[in-house]
């Protein structure tokens, strides 16, 4: 760069400018900053990131230099500009030019904007009966609209979006091409005379009904069950106060008790059922609009079928992010209809969301009334984010719409690497350099469906990163479909096998900016997880860097009995630490009461032969186990389901209590970890529930013994090993009672803590981890740099 | 021939260290049994071992299953059993009541099979060092003309039979042998099929693939076909005939009736032209009266095994992999 000369020097810059710069009206920026500081030149996207060019005095290139960086619009991240001096060329005027294609096999390296809800000006222009977009359900402008999902190739263009076939009308195309405008190179962008168009048909495509959206409002309003296209694939929605649609749809959908997420009109429609704080109003009304797991509030129960979120403690809420959930819910002067509906993805059980619209019709054939959609493709499935707020930070339970496909910064630099992630709540991880790109939501990989979704998926994030993967990383699970895809998958390339609590682990270290030359006591506590001795691990303490651990501590082992229907049947698992702990199986026990004689009765032959069973160190396990003990949930008809309910419990029962206590037991030898013996914890209880104490206090008490342990092994690996970081991960920290416990307990001892705060604790963070570790990793025989 | 899992560790045992050190192109076909040959004979060949334990449960023991273990991978290439070898390794010290009640049940398996045992041999082995009675059975039988049974004949558009419920055999010996009390007594239904093929190929010598899925169950010879004849298999879940004292038991223990281990029953790849007719025949037979379609053979998803369920998803049926660990996070 040159020293700003004199002002009338003339001077001629190209800048280039990486980052989240396309879709998020940047050009349009550029345009109106050059031509206010009289510069002449052009703007172009290329496949890299938007080209600058622009002649004129020095003193305005030099302020045009500065501006581009600070006042640039809401939705771009900025993330490098170079600078190049070149030869005057002696233009007049400032052009915005066609975008440049990318070179074959060159790395893109621009960033797509995720998808982002409805602005306020285009939702007041929704609402504006003299405005030309007046309800027109597919407002958008650069500040708002779809991104992520419409986009099939780059540079970011309509004719590089499902928006292709949509040809502008002449009003749209002079909005799009006058640099004024706020829609101007909206990519999105248009109107009722060009846009796509809505229908309300039956399962066979035929038409229901006159007025579309009139007609969606009165089937809602009168119970119906409706597949609603949204943004990244379709939901199935019913009016959140009709018991007996929420009941309907709960059957068809075939999910047992899993809570289903509610559309509410309006903060105001949340507050009677729960309470919202600050940063929950905030993530509630920006840009991303996930859905909000609030604790609900008791007193408010009735008002609202318990059927949409039973025994649990939390409801899931989200505000209209398209203008077609807006119109949905109905504007202020329509007549009245649902104010809150149930909106859960449309897919069954295990399956993907269903994006095509000829799937739609197929697939949500048995679950769906009628189908409110439009002819404006998806390309890439993406269902909602799932959020909740503790101790006023995110925390993830799902990172997809809204922040895919943002990448996260990492602290090492890493080889082109495709990371597959784990095998249910499946996300994926892209990377290279010091960049992760995560997938959305994929799913369960048990699925063929989602399989198949996990490929495209793959390419399609392939595509708009450039990333071609030398390295690929996988769980050390023998039986993951992800770790069988990516061996099938490498041709020649390696596979990395990392375990699965040393990738949440890392995972968290990533996040925090860690660069591993430290190691970190990492508790990872969650529900299965493959160990390097073939034991299914859950309730771990390994102290951990990118390149290796050491198990500190662990869950007693206890025999998980039948694998998946241990899972599903809690009380096998209460019946299994009984076993474990030598505490009789007496009736007046709930947990020994929930199954049948014949059950028992084989289940404890099972235990003493040891057929089908496996050791497990499982925190998850735990909890599923002292929920049934205690008598609040027998059965888990969806993941985490008794976990979910024993919080539940808790959280009835607020205020101080002691906890019950492990038993911390040396390893057999020397550098051996220790064992945690959850067996007092069992006996105390017993006694508890011996006594008449309420379930409430017992699973109050029993949080508590998981934090005091947590506390415990944390002094003693600073006794043994000096001061280290503490991170908290695994899905059992999705518990808010833990995870903010815990927080608070070790800051109070000066541990620093780690949690997560940009991708879940739980599996669907996997990714990243495994991405940290693959890269200072060499698979076996493997040859060359690491 | 077991039950339960190992079936991954002896496919790979034969992939990377038996086919490559013997270097026959019969074996490393992967077949039940071979198909040689000789002076101008096709002849199926086969042998197994029997370690079952133990040697006697509820519908059978070891002596019959010695006997149809063999004349099934036989019939499996569509041969009729001629003769059988039967080697006895017995731990020193077994009773002699016990070694007769084994002999006898052997002899009225080949008997009920109209095989005979042609040629055997004893040895007794230390004790501690054999675990009762070992047996191994060997067997021939002629092909006849025009059959060409191999998992590489499985084509797109074939359908899926079985010859009736699964997981029966396999529940029956765990039960026994780990002293589980169920409130059904579950007998195994141990059969020789030879009948039974000759049977279903009266209707056309052209059926594809005929496979009886003992160890693995259902589950591992689907895959082993698929990924045989590199095509898609899909099945429905709800059409496996599994008894309801098997689906209770395998619910109770946390088994997949899919993947536990049978002997007596088959399934065939049938040409979709055929199919009417060849169930029809199975049924007509007492070993196939509970015959039913499962599923067909597709092009889609080639080496993969899917089973719809009843929620109307696809799941996929993976070959298992010795325990069945659970991967629920
Ligand atoms: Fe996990
Ligand atoms: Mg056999
Ligand atoms: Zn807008
Ligand atoms: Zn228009």
């Amino acid at each position: 760069m040159t020293a700003a000369g004199s002002p009338q020097v003339a001077q001629r810059r190209r800048m280039l400018v990486r980052g989240t710069v396309q879709g998020v009206g940047f050009r349009p920026f550029v345009y109106t900053l050059a031509t206010e500081l009289g510069l002449a030149g052009h703007v172009t996207n290329t496949g890299v990131g938007v080209l600058v060019e622009i002649e004129g005095g020095s003193a305005e290139v030099a302020a045009f230099c500065r501006r581009i960086d600070t006042e640039a619009p809401a939705l771009a991240l900025v993330e490098s500009i170079t600078h190049e001096e070149l030869a005057i060329g002696g233009d007049t005027g400032f052009t915005i030019v066609a975008s440049v294609p990318p070179e074959p096999g060159a790395a893109h390296r621009t960033r797509i904007p995720p998808d982002v809800a409805t602005c306020a000006r285009c939702l007041a222009e929704l609402e504006d009966p003299a405005d030309r977009r007046h309800l027109h359900p597919f407002i958008t402008c650069t500040d708002c609209g779809p991104r992520f999902t419409i986009v099939t190739a780059l540079p970011y263009d309509r004719a590089h979006t499902t928006m292709a076939d949509f040809p502008m009308c002449p009003d749209c195309a002079r909005e799009y091409t006058d640099p004024g405008d706020r829609r101007f190179h909206a990519q999105p962008i248009a109107c009722h005379a060009c846009g796509p168009r809505l229908a309300l048909v039956d399962a066979d495509g035929a038409p229901i009904g006159f007025g579309t959206l009139d007609e969606a409002r009165r089937m809602l309003a009168q119970g119906a069950i409706l597949a609603v296209k949204g943004i990244g694939g379709y939901h199935l929605a019913c009016d959140a106060a009709d018991e007996d649609a929420v009941l309907r749809l709960r059957e068809r959908k075939g999910r047992g008790d899993k809570p289903f997420a509610l559309l509410a009109r309006t903060l105001a429609e949340i507050e009677p059922h729960a309470a919202i704080t600050d940063a929950e109003k905030e993530l509630l009304t920006g840009a991303a609009r996930p859905i909000v797991l609030l604790r609900r509030r008791p007193a408010a129960r009735a008002a609202l079928p318990e059927a949409i979120a039973p025994r649990c403690p939390d409801l899931g809420f989200m505000l209209p992010y398209t203008p077609l959930h807006h119109l949905l819910l109905g504007l202020l002067d329509d007549r009245a209809g649902p104010r809150l509906l149930v909106l859960t993805s449309g897919n069954a059980a295990g399956e993907p969301i269903v994006t095509d619209d000829g799937e739609a019709l197929t697939r949500l054939a048995t679950l769906a009334d009628g189908w409110l959609t439009h002819d404006r493709p998806i390309r890439v499935p993406l269902d909602d984010s799932v959020v909740r707020v503790v101790d006023g930070e995110p925390l993830f339970v799902r990172r997809s719409r809204g922040w895919a496909p943002l990448p996260i910064r990492l602290p090492v630099e890493v080889p082109a690497t495709l990371a597959v992630g784990g095998d249910l709540k499946n996300t994926f991880a892209l990377a290279e350099g010091r960049e992760a790109w995560l997938s959305g939501h994929v799913g369960d990989m048990d699925d063929l469906a989602t399989q198949q979704t996990f490929e495209h998926t793959i390419e399609h994030l392939g595509a708009i990163t450039g990333v071609r993967p030398e390295v690929l990383v996988a769980d050390r699970h023998p039986g993951y479909r992800s770790t069988g895809w990516a061996r099938r998958a490498a041709a020649r390339r390696p596979v990395r096998l990392i375990q699965h609590h040393h990738a949440h682990i890392a995972a968290a270290m990533a996040e925090h900016g860690l660069d591993g030359a430290a190691p970190v006591l990492g508790v990872a506590f969650d529900g299965t997880g493959y160990g390097d001795d073939g034991a299914v691990w859950g309730g771990e303490f390994l102290r951990a860097d990118y390149a290796d651990f050491h198990r500190v501590a662990h869950l007693r082992y206890v025999p998980l009995a039948g694998g998946d229907a241990a899972v599903a049947r809690p009380y096998r698992m209460a019946l299994a630490h009984l076993y474990a702990a030598g505490i009789e199986w007496s009736p007046d026990l709930p947990c020994v009461r929930a199954g049948s004689d014949e059950e028992r009765r084989v289940l404890a032959r099972q235990l003493e032969r040891d057929l089908n069973c496996v050791p497990t160190s499982s925190m998850g396990r735990l909890f599923d186990a002292f929920a049934s003990l205690i008598g609040v949930c027998h059965l888990a008809g969806y993941e985490a389901q008794a976990a979910i309910e024993l919080e539940g419990a808790a959280v009835r029962r607020p205020g101080p209590v002691r906890g019950y206590t492990f038993a911390l037991l040396p390893g057999e030898g020397e550098g051996d970890p220790l064992i945690a013996d959850p067996g007092p914890v069992f006996a105390a209880a017993i006694a508890d529930l011996r006594a008449g104490c309420d379930p409430e206090l017992l699973a109050a008490r029993f949080h508590h013994a998981v934090v005091d342990l947590v506390v415990a092994v944390a002094e003693h690996t600073r006794e043994r090993y000096g001061p280290t970081p503490v991170a908290l991960t695994g899905g059992v920290f999705a518990n808010a009672i833990v995870s903010s416990a815990c927080g608070r307990a070790l800051r109070e001892r000066d541990f620093t803590v780690l949690r997560h705060r940009l991708v879940p604790p739980n599996d669907g963070g996997l990714a990243l981890g495994q991405v940290l570790v693959g890269a200072g990793r060499r698979a076996p025989g493997e040859t060359g740099r690491p | 021939t077991g039950h339960g899992g190992g079936g991954a560790l002896s496919a790979e045992l034969v992939e990377h260290v038996f086919a490559p050190a013997f270097g026959g192109p019969l074996l490393a076909s992967l077949a039940d049994s071979a198909v040689v040959t000789l002076g101008g004979a096709r002849l199926a060949f086969s042998t197994d071992s029997f370690v079952v334990r133990p040697l006697f449960f509820p519908g059978g023991g070891i002596g019959d299953l010695a006997v149809n273990g063999t004349v099934n991978d036989l019939a499996m290439s569509g041969a009729k059993a001629a003769y059988l070898s039967v080697g006895f390794i017995l731990e020193e010290g077994v009773e002699t009541s016990v070694v007769a009640r084994v002999a006898q049940a052997l002899g009225d398996a080949a008997r009920a099979a109209g095989v005979e045992i042609a040629t055997g041999d004893t040895k007794v082995v230390e004790a501690g060092h054999g675990d009762g009675i070992y047996l191994n059975t060997a067997g021939i039988g002629l092909v006849p003309a025009g059959v060409d049974l191999r998992p590489q004949r499985a084509a797109p558009g074939d359908v899926v039979i079985v010859s009736g419920d699964m997981g029966v055999h396999g529940v029956a010996v765990m039960s026994v042998r780990e002293g589980l009390e169920f409130d059904v007594e579950i007998r195994s239904d141990c059969a020789a099929l030879g009948g039974l093929v000759e049977a279903m190929l009266a209707v056309t010598p052209d059926l594809h693939v005929l496979r009886d899925p003992t160890r693995g169950g259902l589950g591992a010879a689907l895959n082993e076909i698929a990924a045989a004849a590199r095509v898609g298999v899909e099945i429905a879940e709800r059409d496996v005939p599994v008894p309801p004292q098997v689906a209770n038991a395998c619910a109770i223990l946390g088994l997949d009736p899919l993947y536990v281990a049978n002997e007596g029953k088959l399934v065939a790849f049938v040409p979709r032209e055929h199919a009417d007719a060849v169930l029809a025949a199975m049924r007509a037979h007492p070993l196939g009266a509970g015959a039913a379609v499962i599923g067909e053979c597709v092009t889609a998803h080639p080496g993969m095994v899917v089973a719809r369920t009843g929620l109307g998803g696809t799941r996929v049926l993976d070959m298992p992999i010795g325990e069945q660990l659970p991967r629920i996070c």
